[in-house]
């Protein structure tokens, strides 16, 4: 039976890779057409705004004579916005940029494999299932809320500072949105908090994977729990830890826009400004657009050459499948 | 050495002691952390208002009222708004779902033409885009902005989400759709009477995924409309923080008048945003899990 069938579809296939291009075209002509609608959204959504790269090139005003009249007829500056952006504000923004993503990486990038680890070791499923249901209703919530949550806590006569003054640990009511330095800090937790039960749910899937041989075996040798998460469940995760740790290099300049434009104030913008939010400031509310798209590309160029670096980096590392493409 | 190996495993190694205290240490924390800022939200803004400003609400409302949730929600701006938002919710999901699907079941054809370029197409725009000025710009060409379709249009497609429906149609038996072909049907039935049935599980996980994503944005209608017809309901409470944050809690519990205070509206619009999120939630968390663990299978 099973040998049959593909011998009953052979000659046919055979036929139709000798058939011509349109032909085979006109045969897929209904996957082509479910495919449009797609492809209209992919040409105008991605690949229409590329073209607008080009105005980090130009000087550019909307004369309202139409998207592509407007960039031809702009004077060309070469590299001026970039040389501009470089001299002036560069250091500053990358810096906020980068401690930002660097601190959200301190936390969003262990708690989760200790979180999933934890969870493992929990006897009671009902249990279980609470805390990682618990874990993940930040994920599901807006950044509005979440902003929401952060500044209520944080505020002078919030939670926060009402169990810092019971515990004893300060004396005075700390303005936690007033201290630059303490934005960075702010930001990187709330981002961890948000995705802390959603990056746990893929460890925990990579960790039921593990066979359980390993820890029958491991018992029999009498380890201790502790040395069965260290030798057998750690290196176990090391494909899916590398792979996360990919997508979160390339993604060190996205440190959020959202909770930037939410949660920061006009006394700390030297320390909450990132290269998002600094380039739809200046892009978009200023209308400076060429500058905007400028540091937008700066951004998008660097992003792209750290995620192609990091994977291929990964593939010589390691001879397991995880790279990403 | 019998008994030896028997005493040695019947006692607890030190280390077992402290990773279990550690462990229940660890999860409480996280449940708290994770839970206890809704609570918190959830009794000041069914505490009277004007008692709130006292202060000391940690567990359990004081003296219960809901004026500010009878304020909020007779509201007509924010009523309006909440329709905005169930509206772009309710034509936007099946639609996003709808395209991305057809886009998913195609790519996943392996006699599909220029196959490799089509997906490849797709796939670039996950790590490189234009940013955000240009593509102002081409909304604003297209005229999207100002418009209702500036909400539906831009998310009918997710990359991300077609991998997951695309692996999971990848997964299906070939002599399904060999069989199918044989007795005659088309692609476009092949899909509609065939993929779409099979695929319920997977396109249950996206659909939940992009009606958060329309009930949670504000950024969209912030950026691309002004005009109030078209405010979202995250965008009320966008200006309700951020009048709290220019006028300061204490100069806002001032202006108290019928036992609301701006605080106690805050809460309660808070409030309502999240219960939806939180009554959904036995749904969506079934199929979320099943949808990262397909994702992170193979992606």
């Amino acid at each position: 039976m099973k040998k049959t069938v593909p011998q009953a579809i052979q000659p046919g296939q055979k036929a139709a890779a000798k058939k011509s291009l349109g032909a085979r075209f006109w045969e897929q002509r209904y996957l082509f057409l479910l495919l449009l609608p797609a492809l209209v959204w992919v040409i105008l959504i991605c690949y229409a705004p590329m073209t607008g790269l080009y105005m980090a090139f130009i000087n550019y005003t909307p004369k309202g004579n139409g998207y592509f009249a407007d960039m031809a007829s702009a004077t060309f500056v070469g590299l001026d916005w970039f040389k501009y952006f470089f001299s002036t504000d560069f250091m500053k923004i990358m810096r906020n940029t980068l401690a930002t993503s660097l601190l959200t990486l301190l936390f969003s990038f262990p708690l989760p494999i200790i979180l999933a680890i934890c969870l493992n070791e929990v006897r009671s499923n009902k249990m279980k299932k609470f805390v990682q249901t618990a874990s993940y209703l930040p994920y599901f919530i807006s950044w509005v809320i979440a902003a929401n949550i952060f500044i209520t806590f944080l505020s002078a006569d919030g939670v926060i500072n009402n169990l810092l003054a019971a515990v004893g640990l300060s004396d005075e009511q700390i303005l936690f949105f007033q201290h630059g330095p303490y934005f960075w800090w702010i930001i990187a937790i709330a981002n961890a908090w948000k995705v802390l039960g959603y990056n746990a749910i893929i460890y925990l899937a990579a960790i039921s994977g593990i066979s359980q041989d390993m820890y029958e075996a491991a018992d029999v040798d009498g380890a201790t729990r502790l040395q069965k998460i260290w030798y057998i469940t750690l290196p176990a995760l090391k494909p899916t830890i590398i792979i996360l740790l990919i997508l979160a290099i390339g993604g060190v300049l996205n440190t959020g826009f959202e909770q930037q434009l939410l949660m920061a104030n006009d006394s700390i913008l030297d320390y909450s400004d990132v290269l998002d939010t600094y380039a739809y400031r200046y892009g978009l509310k200023n209308g400076m657009y060429s500058y905007g798209t400028a540091v937008g590309l700066f951004k998008s160029a660097v992003s792209f050459i750290l995620v192609m670096g990091a994977n291929s980096l990964s593939k010589k590392f390691d001879d397991d499948n995880s790279a990403l493409f | 050495m019998k008994s030896t190996n028997t005493v040695y495993k019947r006692k607890r190694p030190v280390s077992d002691i402290v990773l279990d205290i550690f462990k229940v240490l660890f999860l409480t924390l996280v449940v708290i952390l994770c839970v206890y800022p809704f609570w918190n939200i959830f009794i000041v803004s069914i505490n009277d208002a004007t008692d709130a400003i006292r202060g000391g609400l940690y567990f359990l409302p004081r003296k219960l009222s809901f004026a500010s949730y009878k304020d909020i929600l007779t509201r007509s701006t924010f009523l309006h708004s909440i329709l905005v938002t169930v509206a772009r919710t309710a034509v936007g999901t099946p639609l996003a779902v709808l395209v991305t699907t057809a886009l998913a079941y195609v790519l996943s054809r392996k006699e599909l033409l220029w196959k490799k370029p089509i997906t490849l197409l797709f796939i670039f725009t996950m790590y490189f885009g234009g940013g955000l000025v240009p593509y102002y710009m081409v909304l604003k060409n297209l005229g999207m902005l100002n418009n209702f379709i500036v909400f539906i249009f831009p998310n009918l497609v997710s990359v991300y989400n077609m991998i997951l429906v695309r692996n999971y149609i990848e997964g299906m038996p070939d002599a399904l759709f060999e069989a199918a072909k044989i007795d005659g049907a088309n692609d476009l039935l092949i899909f509609f009477r065939l993929v779409l049935p099979l695929s319920k599980p997977i396109i249950m996980t996206i659909a939940l995924f992009v009606a958060i994503m329309h009930w949670n944005s504000w950024f969209d209608a912030y950026l691309y409309t002004n005009s109030q017809n078209l405010k979202v309901m995250q965008s009320i409470l966008v200006e309700i923080l951020n009048q709290y944050q220019t006028t300061g809690a204490n100069q806002a519990a001032n202006r108290t008048g019928q036992g609301i205070t701006p605080d106690s509206i805050r809460m309660a619009a808070t409030m309502v945003a999240t219960i939806p999120i939180i009554m959904v939630y036995p749904f969506i968390q079934k199929y979320f899990v099943k949808g990262i663990m397909l994702g992170s299978v193979k992606s």
